[in-house]
């Protein structure tokens, strides 16, 4: 009788642990218990917080502005005024015939005292150098490495020449190169533009190899821009790494060289300018531009101004929502405001 | 019709004048039933099972299945199904299409996720289905004693039973299939069954076989049985059977009583043996079984739409994108020497600029893809798997008692348990246990019986915790009494006072702890235990009484060896109540044989006595007479009847010197029913031999008819004996709710849920349920629909056959004619606080149901505060339960227990099964299981809500970070001349719904909370936030996609002008797409998930790293990828280190877009919390000054206040209490003169 009665009991533990073991076990986590800080909105927090970024915005945009401010810049267009008279019907019969000279004298007068260095740029307008097509077509196997000279395959349409020979570097980037190039002189005295590290660090050492050199390059029977010294690897082909680097934008500025001297305030500088680049054929614009830079880059009134504008609207609204909270205010957790009590009649918002 | 009837009538009379009715009655049914022509044409062939093999005798083997796929069909259907989906095929599309050149990115990043996705939901489908699958298996691999030949029988699995199979079902064992009953363990052939899966009923019901088969009752009785069957086709009508039994060569008609439906258990009976006629998916619950339906969520199916808008503004954006590339190649592309426009493919030909405008179209479809994103789904799926194991998981949700956790089951319902507008929930093994306690009784007029029940106690718990509730209000009255701890004393009037104190006294014994009880008998009252009634002044009476209770019934008492005592197994368990009673009393039924019931009596002095009661008659109890009676002759000789039924009934009944004590036990029977009681009026009425005779005479004659004449005439035999009779007492038994329930009910009707109860019970019983879950209370207007008058219906069904007129037309009419009258009473009523109850029997509702009547009886169901149905079949729950959805297009969800409530499960938008109790089938089918009803408030208010609010939250968050993203691209193919380039990496668009914002989405989609789930019991009116959609409506998705596009324009266009053509370093470089592009991608980052942040309100150190964590991996992506090989990273090698990271204005652009972004919203939600507050944001308020603490007056006063207008549950019971009251004060008062202000209410 005892042993029966040990063994049921011993069944029914048995059965009680079968039974725990589909209790969940506890957990904050699953009992969705974990301390949690839960933020509310005050109104002191929020006016805080409003007057805080417009303070922290204003004088971040006027800071920016005055940076902006600080920036000398001098641009030029020049792609009309470099074309004779006698083409200026057919600009672009002009600067695709190689006869003609396009050898284009431009004088500059610089406005306040530009430190060094100064930044010289080339500017395009309405030049899809973002058009898919375009950003494709180029290979980052081949220019890295000699081993990859046939990888052409993204290249298309510039991708071999007539024979089948790969081209390097190939693809419509490289291809349509940009090839003006400019000589400053002031006061009959040259100033010498450095084209040394105007490309990024890692394009030189690491993107463009040295090893890589122009192959086939403009040697089909079309010819796009410019020519690349096939003796130079391409990472000592600076030019071509700024190029290479697809703008954004179909305007865009690409930095051509550094002038390491100041220039002084109404100093006329001369630039001779060889006008090689077709622009003319999708009616782009040409613009030379030198400028000094500041902490935020070139010239860039649009960053203090948007900061301006997005603080003014904070203390704005800050002064907005102290108002209001002054004609209607509301104690916080006043349970008056719970609909039960807005609505007796039962009808909850 | 008619010319058949006419036809049947004459063969019935000619029956008759040729006496031909004491045959048995042999073939009249081929004029009925059209055996053997079309839908019946089975043949069985009674244990030849072998004939069964070959056609055209095949039928099914027994082996059932309900899974969806099976291994080979597994692939190809569910990829089928996977891309049903109009989502999936979008993505498969663009993943094809990526592999062609007209895609802007990479394949991989299109089809990997793509897999993933599909993948995951397949492995769900294909663990679900694995589930299903075992539990067929374990169904299929029951054990069943099967005839093998020359009578000898064995074991085998269901799957092997097959039809003709002479089977061998044991006590409490399952029939494998539909049998026809041969023979059982009792001589006269009839065995007990239960039909809890098929029904839900619990009562057993018997079942009776043919006498002719009554001879088999041993194993080798079937070495050599034959027999055919003919029978009607398979169908899924539980109720009715037509066929016949060809035996030695006679023929006999088979009717409903001798089949033994499966999935039925045997009860009471050792063993029946039967030939199985229908097998596996040919059985009749098989039949009734629907597959079950694939549900979505409310939410889900507003995303469709709001997918098909983004679609819509996709293909919209695309086709803009095309014309401006088609105008583009056309016009500028030919200038653009440097693109080598004469040198193209058909993607870019300047010639042929419209086929390249539909190429483009093609790829702008895919490139702002980012609109819809895929990812959505995975998110999604992770979430609410997530939600589901929460649910799980919930200590709160688990039942100690049977060990069951809550199950989501499925997981794609969760946010849908927040919006849920109406509760369909079954009676028996829901509400209530099932279990009848026997609680207190009136017997001469006295009534017995201190303990309250469970309404009371509720009841008592709810009015004091509602004292300063709407009491408040007039408690401001000059008060003469100023005790504070008795509510009702504040109202200070004395009349009042002494009005409420009886309930008080009633229920104050509610602290005590219940000593432990006989289960089935909480009755408690010193006067009668003990013997103690001997001492009571009608001892007679009382004695009556208790042997009414010991022989008025037709239990069958089981002995317990452990005990020592006796099981009864009743029909219902209100007789197992009584008996346990009359046991407790000293009045135990110990054995009953065919003619005799034997009681052991104890009296305090001296040994049992055990008297022998002949039972002369037994009069069944059924609905129609409500009422039930035994003739026995005792000891003596005396001739006793002894009634027990409806008081109604018994009443009228009463014979004029029987009526003594009328006047108190009806007044009884009144406080029990308003208890919650169930109650029963005992009578009895002394016989004299003679009459009794004459009458026996009469009532044999009665019961020996045959023809149609039979019921009637038993009736009204039963009725002439049936009066005259002398009221002893009355029963209340306490159908035993279960724990929790009237709390439950209550709080969800406070959240402002509609509930309705179908049953398949009787109607008084759903009454007094009602009563006792506080659906119903005094005062409320019930309206009652039935086919009422049945027997005058009845008489005219009679002339209706002659006449050759439908019956059915006149009932139709009547019960329309019902429903208008009730529908114009509420229209006319003008009380606000009036509450109307609606109850309806299944016969009804069939005619409630037909088409043209649907929607009257839907509105004036949908007036009442509480709908009751009773007496209705599984499928009429469904049918109530779709008409509910689709005629009210509100939420609606099914709660039950049994198989059922199967149909009713699967056809609501939720079905909560419970579990835990006998079957599975509910639980199988149902979408989320719960062990007890009461848990259904947690699973609701509390994770209804959450969910609801996490998935609303997580979807709009989602489409407006993808519309954010999503347009800056298009922004930008209108500065590449529409070319179809990203101005992003490839990376970094698919690590963005990848990594860089998916799991902060996911940490709000499953942690968010906006409030506690304590605040979310307290304040049940929080939940109406879900049934009115205040977080998904159009104006909060249309307000979040105009965040999403005013983030994208401020994103977009800052940079742009701010990276627009100058250097943005010192040293002069200018931006190229690669910097640009990364830094457009990180105001993105920080933007949209400031945004969440701003979003959430509950920050556990998960949000946080989520959050935070996603930022700062932004940025380690990117230095890491920045050191990768610039032949993989491209442009983008080193671009943080290098480029980005060292210029100040890549920072500031960061903060400015980010402020920027955010602003709106910020300035939208501080003020919108300021001064125009939603619920939760003011009790997030007092929580956080933990003003609840300090003012405790407070928050009980709001807690009692929120929630919804009532008028079921305690609640209202209080409130109309209240009223009720209140009205007479305002008599009295203004009787007085007294002019005060008393707030109308």
């Amino acid at each position: 009788m005892t042993s029966k009665g040990a063994t049921s009991s011993g069944g029914g533990d048995d059965g009680a642990t079968k039974r725990n073991s589909k209790k969940p076990q506890y957990s904050r986590f699953t009992q969705q218990e974990l301390p949690a800080c839960k933020p509310i909105l005050t109104p002191g927090w929020v006016i805080t917080t409003f007057i805080f970024i417009g303070i922290i915005f204003i004088p971040i945009g006027l800071v920016s502005l005055f940076a902006s401010e600080r920036v000398v810049e001098i641009v030029d267009r020049y792609d009309e005024d470099c074309i004779p008279a006698k083409y200026s019907e057919d600009m672009v019969a002009f600067i695709q015939s190689s006869k003609t000279n396009k050898t284009c004298s431009r004088t500059l007068t610089v406005p306040k005292l530009m430190k060094s260095p100064v930044y010289v740029y080339y500017q395009l307008d309405n030049f899809y150098q973002n058009h898919r097509r375009y950003v494709k077509s180029r290979s980052d196997k081949q220019l890295r490495s000699k081993a990859y000279a046939s990888e052409t395959s993204t290249c298309a349409p510039e991708a071999t020449t007539g024979n089948g020979s790969a081209i390097v570097p190939c693809g419509l980037i490289a291809w349509s190169l940009f090839n003006d190039t400019y000589g400053f002189s002031v006061n009959k005295k040259a100033l010498e533009v450095s084209k040394k590290n105007i490309a990024w660090k890692s394009d030189k050492e690491s993107k463009f190899g040295s090893d890589v050199f122009p192959k086939n390059f403009q040697s089909g029977g079309l010819i796009g821009g410019g020519k690349l010294d096939s003796s130079k690897p391409l990472s000592e082909q600076e030019d071509l790494m700024v190029w290479m680097r697809t703008a954004a934008l179909p305007t865009f500025r690409k930095l051509y060289g550094k002038i390491e001297v100041d220039l002084e305030a109404d100093e006329k500088i001369t630039v001779v300018i060889q006008n090689n680049y077709n622009t003319y054929g999708f009616g782009g614009k040409k613009k030379l531009v030198i400028s000094t830079t500041s902490w935020i880059g070139g010239k860039n009134d649009f960053l203090g101004i948007a900061y301006l504008m997005v603080g003014g609207m904070c203390l704005f609204l800050a002064i907005s929502f102290i108002l209001m909270y002054v004609i209607r205010p509301r104690p916080l957790g006043d349970p008056s405001f719970l609909s039960w009590n807005r609505n007796p009649a039962g009808h909850f918002n | 019709m008619s010319p058949a009837g006419r036809i049947r009538g004459k063969l019935r009379w000619s029956n008759l004048y040729s006496f031909s009715c004491f045959r048995p009655p042999v073939l009249e049914s081929d004029g009925q039933n059209p055996l053997g022509g079309p839908g019946f044409s089975r043949v069985v062939h009674c244990n030849q099972p072998r004939v069964h093999r070959r056609k055209p005798l095949k039928y099914p083997t027994n082996y059932i299945s309900t899974t969806k796929y099976n291994i080979i069909t597994f692939l190809p259907k569910a990829i089928f199904e996977q891309f049903r989906r109009v989502a999936n095929l979008y993505f498969l599309m663009a993943a094809i299409l990526s592999l062609t050149p007209v895609a802007p990115f990479s394949a991989v990043s299109m089809i990997a996720p793509l897999a993933f996705v599909v993948g995951l939901s397949m492995a769900k489908e294909a663990l679900e289905d694995w589930r299903r699958f075992m539990q067929d298996m374990k169904v299929n691999s029951r054990k069943i004693s099967i005839h093998k030949g020359n009578g000898r029988f064995s074991y085998k699995p269901w799957q092997k039973v097959r039809v003709g199979d002479i089977v061998k079902v044991e006590k409490d064992q399952f029939f494998p299939a539909d049998l026809l009953l041969l023979s059982s363990s009792y001589e006269d052939g009839i065995c007990y069954v239960e039909t809890m899966n098929l029904d839900g009923e619990t009562n057993l019901k018997v079942k009776r076989c043919l006498e002719v088969t009554l001879s088999l009752e041993e194993d080798a009785a079937f070495g050599d049985f034959t027999g055919i069957i003919r029978c009607e086709d398979p169908n899924p009508n539980l109720y009715t059977f037509v066929g016949n039994l060809e035996y030695d060569r006679q023929v006999y008609a088979l009717d409903p009583s001798q089949i033994l439906l499966r999935d039925s258990k045997l009860r009471n009976t050792a063993y029946v043996y039967g030939v199985v006629i229908f097998t596996g998916h040919d059985s009749k619950v098989m039949q009734n079984s629907t597959r079950s339906p694939s549900k979505r969520s409310r939410i889900e199916r507003k995303m469709d739409y709001i997918i098909y808008f983004l679609f819509t503004l996709l293909v919209l954006i695309s086709l803009i994108s095309s014309i401006g590339f088609a105008v583009k190649t056309k016009f500028d592309m030919p200038k653009a020497w440097y693109l080598q426009p004469k040198n193209t493919t058909n993607l870019y030909d300047p010639s042929r600029p419209a086929l390249s405008g539909i190429f483009h179209l093609v790829t702008a479809l895919i490139l702002y893809g980012y609109l819809i994103p895929i990812s959505l789904y995975v998110s999604i799926e992770v979430v609410k798997v997530l939600q589901a194991m929460f649910i799980n998981q919930d200590l709160h949700m688990y039942d100690e008692e049977s060990g069951n956790p809550a199950l989501a089951r499925t997981s794609n319902l969760n946010e849908e348990l927040g919006q849920v507008d109406t509760i369909l929930s079954d009676k028996t093994g829901t509400l209530t246990c099932n279990q009848m306690d026997f609680l207190k009784c009136s017997i001469a007029g006295v009534s017995y019986g201190v303990r309250s029940s469970e309404v009371e106690i509720a009841a008592a718990k709810q009015m004091a915790s509602d004292l300063d509730g709407p009491n408040s209000e007039i408690s401001g009255m000059p008060t003469q009494n100023s005790r504070i701890e008795d509510p009702w004393d504040n109202s200070g009037v004395g009349f009042a006072g002494s009005e409420i104190e009886l309930e008080t006294v009633v229920t104050s014994n509610d602290e005590k702890e219940p000593k432990p009880m006989i289960k089935g008998f909480s009755f408690e009252d010193s006067r009668l235990m003990n013997g103690n009634w001997l001492k009571e002044p009608n001892a007679d009476v009382i004695l009556l009484f208790f042997r009414i209770l010991a022989i008025c019934h037709t239990a069958i008492p089981e002995p317990n060896e452990e005990t020592g005592s006796f099981n009864y197994e009743a029909e219902s368990p209100d007789e197992g109540a009584f008996l346990l009673a009359a046991r407790e009393f000293g009045f135990e039924f110990c054995k009953r044989t065919q003619t005799s019931v034997f009681i052991r009596e104890r009296y305090p002095s001296g040994r049992p006595i055990e008297r022998e009661y002949k039972v002369l008659n037994l009069l069944e109890f059924n609905s129609k007479r409500k009422r039930m009676t035994v003739i026995v002759q005792d000891e003596d000789g005396q001739i006793l009847l002894l009634c027990k039924g409806a008081d109604s009934i018994i009443f009228d009944r009463l014979a004029k010197n029987g009526r003594v004590f009328e006047e108190y036990t009806s007044r009884h029977l009144n406080e029990y029913g308003e208890s919650g009681l169930r109650t029963l009026a005992l009578a009895y009425r002394k016989l004299e031999e003679p009459e009794y005779t004459a009458w026996n005479s009469e009532f044999l004659r009665a019961k020996t008819t045959i023809g149609p004449d039979r019921e009637a005439m038993l009736e009204r035999v039963s009725d002439m004996m049936e009066k005259d009779l002398i009221l002893v007492g009355a029963t209340a038994v306490e159908d035993k709710l279960q724990k929790g329930v009237p709390q439950c009910i209550d709080k969800l009707a406070q959240a402002g849920l509609k509930i309705w109860v179908l049953t398949g019970d009787k109607m008084e019983t759903a009454i007094n349920i009602g009563y006792a879950c506080s659906l119903l209370r005094q005062g409320m207007k019930r309206i009652c629909i039935t086919t009422m008058n049945t027997d005058l219906l009845a008489q005219d069904a009679k002339k209706a056959f002659f006449l050759s007129l439908v019956p059915e037309q006149a009932v139709k009419e009547n019960v329309l004619m019902q429903i208008t009258n009730a529908s114009q009473m509420i229209k006319l009523e003008k009380d606000p606080h009036a509450a109307f109850a609606l109850v309806i029997d299944g016969k009804t509702l069939v005619y409630a149901l037909e088409d043209d009547m649907k929607h009257q009886f839907l509105s004036l169901a949908v007036d009442c505060a509480s709908v009751i149905c009773c007496r209705v079949s599984p499928r009429q729950k469904a049918l109530v339960t779709r008409l509910v959805k689709e005629g009210t297009g509100k939420t609606t969800l099914a709660i039950g227990d049994g198989a059922n409530d199967v149909g009713m499960i699967q056809e609501a938008d939720i079905g909560v099964g419970i579990s835990g109790v006998e079957g599975m089938q509910a639980v199988m089918a149902s979408d989320f299981a719960i062990a007890q009803f009461r848990f259904l408030e947690r699973l609701l208010v509390v994770h209804g809500h959450w969910c609801y609010k996490r998935i609303a939250q997580m979807i709009c968050y989602f489409f407006y970070k993808n519309i954010a993203f999503g347009l800056t691209l298009f922004y930008f193919e209108a500065y590449t001349g529409f070319s179809g380039q990203s101005v992003y990496d490839d990376w970094y668009m698919l690590l963005f719904n990848v990594i860089l914002t998916s799991l902060p989405v996911i940490s709000l989609g499953v942690f968010e909370q906006d409030v506690s789930s304590e605040v979310c019991l307290q304040f049940p009116a929080l939940y109406q936030q879900g049934p009115r959609n205040l977080f998904f409506d159009w104006y909060r998705i249309f307000g979040w996609m105009a965040n999403g596009l005013y983030s994208s324009l401020i994103i977009f266009f800052l940079n742009i002008n701010i990276f627009y053509d100058q250097a943005f370093r010192a040293g002069g470089q200018t931006s190229d797409m690669a910097s640009v592009g990364a830094t457009m991608f990180t105001c993105i980052i920080w933007a949209v998930n400031c945004q969440i942040a701003l979003t959430m309100s509950h920050f556990t150190w998960i949000q946080h790293l989520f959050v935070w964590g996603s930022i700062g991996t932004w940025y380690i992506f990117l230095v890491l990828y920045g050191m990768l090989s610039p032949i993989l990273s491209g442009n983008a090698f080193q671009i943080l280190v290098e480029a980005l990271a060292p210029a100040p204005i890549y920072w500031s652009v960061t903060l400015l877009v980010t402020i920027a972004c955010n602003l709106p919203y910020l300035a939208h939600i501080s003020f919108q919390r300021s001064f125009n507050p939603m619920d939760h944001h003011v009790i997030q308020e007092i929580k956080y000054y933990k003003k609840d603490v300090e003012d405790k007056h407070m928050w009980t006063r709001e807690r009692s206040k929120a929630r919804q207008e009532t008028k079921i549950g305690f609640s209202a019971r209080v409130d109309a209490k209240i009223r009720h009251l209140k009205g007479k004060l305002h008599k009295k008062y203004s009787s007085l003169g007294v002019q005060n202000v008393i707030p109308a209410s």
